[in-house]
């Protein structure tokens, strides 16, 4: 059991002085899966806020090997990686390593995809975490396939034509799962035991591994900077955002909210979402709350089976 | 952030781009930075509008604050928390919200504000004088 103490004498491997604005959600993510790691990391991060922001030269906020990537090979470079590892071991070379890939959503669930797919199709022994902030917002916040339905996006921007974002969520950690990799798990910044937890037995198997961690963006999120944890924490709670991990196949649940807060509410804490709260919208509030319902049903469906 | 990290938090000017120094032609083949995690030398303290001050009277030392600060700004000390790092904390206020509401052991005071405007502040939210700072926190 590992707790704040324990991982406060551990030594930083992403260190202070990034340009992520106040309030970012990714840092503290980086920081903590990092600190899980027990072996030395090497790194990948496709482009993206945490990329630019902790890269600039002549600085860096790694500690570890860190290796630049274009938007959509993160994945790839990282397996790469793993695979002359494996070559160089056959060889002689000694030391063990933990291959772990960073991917905003944007560079995870979309312009990332085929090569995250691959990678994990040809079994790596490598981690990837996503860190999800629903949007593109390193470019100016455009939708991505993260974005939940109705969020206002500069490419979906909330007016007379748009109630922001008219498609549905891509769900990436089912997604995932069904390549049958040994591990797919699902967190948020908010709850860092079970984050921690999460990464560890992710680095524990042999093969490759998925994390998808919710890490708002509290700039496209338009929240104040001082929500960020607190934020997704009700995003867990209104069950928008379930914690739940696959291993080998089996679905299971590792967090159910002890009082369920409402999804509604959740949106109204949010700028992106403030036009729906405009009159006429009540119907389009009801179908989205329909829809969260859903994925949670099925999601318990899933996981009462296994 | 954790006291024996091997980086050092001195401002290196050399460091920085200047004028009639090397050209592009003297960096190292990649761009490489050797030793890494670096960038502790370029603060980000000024960025803050709003500053956090510590109450060590009411402090339980969960470490909460620490483990949620994304600038890696709270220092602590063999389990505890002893102040705040403002030479790169941003001012965001994630600290003093995640701080438990029955602790309540950070307060965020407009920055710059001399202590009698600290005083001030505190004076209006109902909690005692708020200790300066005393423990080379930089400020």
């Amino acid at each position: 059991m590992t707790t704040l103490k324990e991982l406060a004498t551990k030594g930083e491997l992403f260190s202070a002085g990034h340009r992520a604005c106040a309030g970012c959600g990714f840092p503290q993510t980086v920081r903590l899966v990092l600190k899980a790691a027990e072996r030395p990391v090497v790194a990948a991060v496709a482009t993206g806020c945490l990329e630019v922001t902790s890269t600039i030269y002549p600085y860096t906020s790694w500690g570890c090997s860190f290796i630049h990537n274009a938007f959509e090979n993160a994945a790839a470079t990282i397996s790469g990686v793993e695979a002359a590892y494996r070559a160089l071991k056959r060889k002689g070379m000694e030391g063990e390593f933990d291959f772990i890939a960073f991917g905003g959503d944007g560079g995870t669930y979309d312009i990332g995809f085929q090569s995250l797919s691959g990678a994990m199709e040809r079994g790596h022994n490598i981690l990837y975490v996503c860190y999800d902030n629903q949007a593109y917002a390193n470019t100016g916040i455009q939708r991505s396939g993260a974005t939940p339905r109705g969020a206002s996006t500069t490419t979906t921007p909330a007016g007379r034509a748009l109630d922001g974002k008219p498609q549905a969520r891509k769900d990436l950690t089912a997604i995932m799962a069904a390549h049958n990799i040994p591990y797919v798990a699902q967190a948020a910044v908010a709850h860092w035991k079970d984050l921690v937890t999460k990464v560890q037995k992710a680095l524990a198997v042999d093969g490759p591994a998925f994390i998808n961690v919710l890490a708002p963006c509290r700039l496209s999120w338009a929240i104040p900077p001082e929500d960020t944890i607190d934020v997704v924490r009700h995003a867990v709670d209104c069950c928008f955002w379930p914690l739940y991990e696959v291993e080998e196949g089996r679905w299971r649940l590792t967090y159910r909210p002890r009082e369920r807060k409402s999804y509604v509410d959740w949106l109204r804490r949010q700028g992106r979402f403030r036009h729906l709260f405009q009159p006429g919208r009540e119907e389009l509030l009801k179908e989205l709350e329909r829809e969260v319902e859903e994925r949670w049903q099925a999601l318990l469906a899933r996981t009462q089976s296994a | 952030m954790v006291k024996d990290t091997n980086v050092t938090r001195e401002v290196m000017e050399e460091d920085r781009p200047q004028k009639g120094g090397p050209g592009w032609r003297d960096l190292p083949v990649g761009a490489v930075i050797a030793g890494g995690a670096n960038s502790a030398k370029f603060e980000t303290g000024d960025w803050r509008t709003l500053k956090p001050v510590h109450l060590p009277d009411r402090c339980i030392h969960c470490l909460l604050c620490w483990v949620f600060c994304p600038d890696m700004a709270v220092i602590v000390e063999e389990g505890r928390v002893v102040g705040f790092d403002y030479k790169h904390c941003k001012g965001c206020g994630i600290c003093a919200k995640e701080c438990p509401s029955k602790v309540n052991a950070i307060d965020m005071v407009p920055e710059g504000a001399d202590d009698a405007e600290r005083s001030a502040v505190s004076e209006y939210q109902g909690k005692e004088d708020p200790v300066d700072d005393a423990k080379g926190t930089g400020n």
